[in-house]
């Protein structure tokens, strides 16, 4: 078994979200980058979780971006990946993204893609589903548990209010989300393994950056809360009814 | 060159955020000049002529059984041939929106905006607000080609009738093209709304202290008729599925109404509730910093305020 984990680096969860260069640009002054959590949590523990049932199985990562992204992917490589590709370009856009891990995806054969539901900064949904259109292959998307059944995999995803059990032919790509697997902190003997596993730093094809961010926003603030004596629940009810006319 | 969109449905039922995205898409081909049109592919109980009320003058209706499973490959293929002739393809978000729209705009070399939350500015280039950093932020995205596919996030437009007419229906038979994904089986929570499409949402957090005590949110909901949530150490440690967590790694929500219920009001909590358009926090602790994301809040003990205000929508809803 052959497995690729997309990865990707993101702001962490508790990062300050602010821009520069009149609202044009994402302010990373003071950002800690973290791996995409449902890129770590759920794709590349399950993953790993997958070659330690069968130790044929190989897992490489890649990446779309510059050498900033060398740090998650050492830390991915910890985890339990065997070797890492960066593809160094700009990952600006979904589809350039997509076009990119897929022409890795295609040299490298692989009977497994696992990339992550969204990734937690620009949340598009969109790589897993791309990549898998430009291969033509299944693709199922949130995907809370995973097993291997002989050439098949068993999947279980979300949809709206339940799950969906499904059958897929291999070779497939999978989009994880929370469920997969536990989170898993990297040991000792792995940050060490790590530190002579390869980095493959290849240079992309021509591709298309089919969209671009012009401008962003900050949500309008809140006017400060208006507080309701808790003995007085009924007022609640009045004003949801009759002001805000929600209920 | 139309707005083509994109009818998702389930068990035979059009979703509602399907009609929402009818509602958007008619109103984009307003603004482009041009006509809107939608296509469904599988079977549905109703008529597609309704589609007219949300200003669709065609739809298109690839009617095989087939193209009920949840199978972005094949369902894109079956796209194909009518999306090609579509200058926007609009979706509505959801499990099965998600996994075909961007996989179509990949195959057309079409620009995607996924989560929109806003009409399309047309005046300087084609560009769509979305929100981003799960919430916390939007930002303005320029479509440069030709073809343009969209997601729309649930609740942010709304469904919107016009007046009553009916659309064309064109029966067309879509290549169908082998499966690679086989349904064994299907599990929906009964009785409960889809989080995504609810107007009301009543949310617990771990200030509820264990899942025994859940019936102060279920009763809430079901008073309100509204669905369920929860934060995400209360899916972690059990207490309730996961589907039902929200917040920046969960489900994000947009409804009229979330009222929190023993929840912090964390960072990543509120990243994924924060669109909604009515908060309430009901929280022992004044300081919590859920307080500063409300619109209304009561300072007191859930297991004592709860009870009360189930009573007192109780009562309301019998004399209304
Ligand atoms: C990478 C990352 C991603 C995350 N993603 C998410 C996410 O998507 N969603 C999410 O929710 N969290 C997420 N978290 C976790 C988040 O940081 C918080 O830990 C979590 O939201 C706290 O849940 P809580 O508010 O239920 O519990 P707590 O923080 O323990 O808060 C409980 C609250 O209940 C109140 N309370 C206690 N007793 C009562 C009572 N009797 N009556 C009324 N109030 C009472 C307390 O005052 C307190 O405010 C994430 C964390 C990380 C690091």
């Amino acid at each position: 078994m052959k497995i690729l984990v997309a990865v990707s680096k993101a702001p962490d969860t508790t990062s300050k979200v602010s821009f520069k260069d009149g609202d044009t640009k994402f302010n990373e002054d003071g950002v800690q980058w973290i791996i995409n959590p449902y890129d770590e949590w759920y794709s590349l523990v399950r993953a790993v979780e997958l070659k330690e049932a069968d130790p044929q199985t190989v897992i490489h990562l890649v990446t779309v971006g510059d050498a900033s992204n060398d740090a998650i992917l050492r830390k991915a490589l910890a985890l339990g990946g065997d070797e890492a590709i960066r593809i160094n370009a700009d990952a600006s856009d979904s589809y350039n993204t997509a076009a990119q891990i897929a022409e890795v995806a295609k040299q490298g054969n692989y009977d497994l893609i696992f990339t992550g539901k969204e990734t937690i900064d620009y949340n598009a949904m969109a790589v897993g589903s791309m990549i898998a259109g430009l291969l033509d292959l299944p693709y199922v998307s949130a995907v809370a548990k995973f097993d291997l059944q002989g050439n098949d995999a068993i999947a279980i995803h979300e949809i709206e209010g339940g799950e969906e059990t499904v059958q897929i032919t291999l070779p497939a790509v999978i989009s994880s989300t929370k469920g997969m697997a536990k989170q898993r902190i990297p040991n000792m003997r792995g940050i060490m393994a790590a530190r002579s596993k390869p980095i493959k730093v290849v240079e992309p094809i021509a591709s298309d950056n089919l969209t671009e961010i012009v401008q962003y926003e900050l949500p309008p603030a809140k006017e400060s809360v208006k507080l309701i004596d808790a003995n007085n629940v009924e007022e609640l009810v009045r004003i949801l009814h009759e002001d805000v006319k929600v209920i | 060159m139309s707005v083509l969109i994109y009818i998702d449905h389930s068990e035979g039922n059009i979703k509602k955020s399907s009609l929402e995205a009818l509602s958007y898409g008619a109103a984009l081909a307003k603004k482009l000049n041009t006509t809107a049109e939608a296509i469904l592919l599988g079977t549905v109980k109703e008529g597609l002529d309704i589609a007219g009320r949300y200003g669709i003058t065609k739809v298109y209706h690839a009617a095989d059984q087939a193209y009920n499973n949840y199978d972005a490959q094949v369902l894109t293929k079956a796209l194909l041939p009518t999306a090609n002739n579509a200058e926007v393809i609009v979706f509505a978000q959801s499990a099965l929106g998600d996994a075909i729209a961007p996989r179509l705009a990949a195959v057309l070399n079409a620009g995607l905006v996924s989560g929109a939350v806003a009409l399309p500015e047309t005046e300087n280039g084609f560009v769509v607000k979305k929100s981003v950093f799960s919430g916390k932020a939007f930002a303005k995205v320029k479509i440069n080609s030709g073809k343009k596919v969209i997601t729309l996030k649930a609740n942010s437009f709304g469904v919107k009738e016009r007046e009553p007419a009916n659309a064309e229906i064109i029966n067309i038979s879509a290549a169908s093209s082998e499966s690679k994904i086989k349904t064994i089986k299907i599990e929906k929570i009964e009785g409960e709304i889809p989080l995504t499409e609810a107007e009301i949402v009543v949310s617990g957090g771990r200030g509820l202290k264990g899942p025994e005590n859940w019936y102060l949110i279920t009763d809430l909901a079901h008073s309100l008729h509204g669905a369920i949530a929860c934060s995400r150490p209360v899916a972690d440690d059990g207490w309730r599925p996961h589907h039902e967590h929200v917040g920046q790694t969960g489900v994000q929500i947009a409804p009229n109404l979330y009222i929190a219920i023993g929840i912090s009001g964390a960072i990543q909590h509120l990243g994924g509730v924060n669109r909604s358009k009515t908060i309430v926090v009901i929280n022992k602790d004044a300081e919590a910093p859920f307080f500063k994301a409300a619109d209304y809040g009561i300072v007191g003990d859930a297991f004592e305020v709860v009870p009360k205000l189930i009573e007192a929508v109780k009562k309301l809803k019998s004399e209304n």
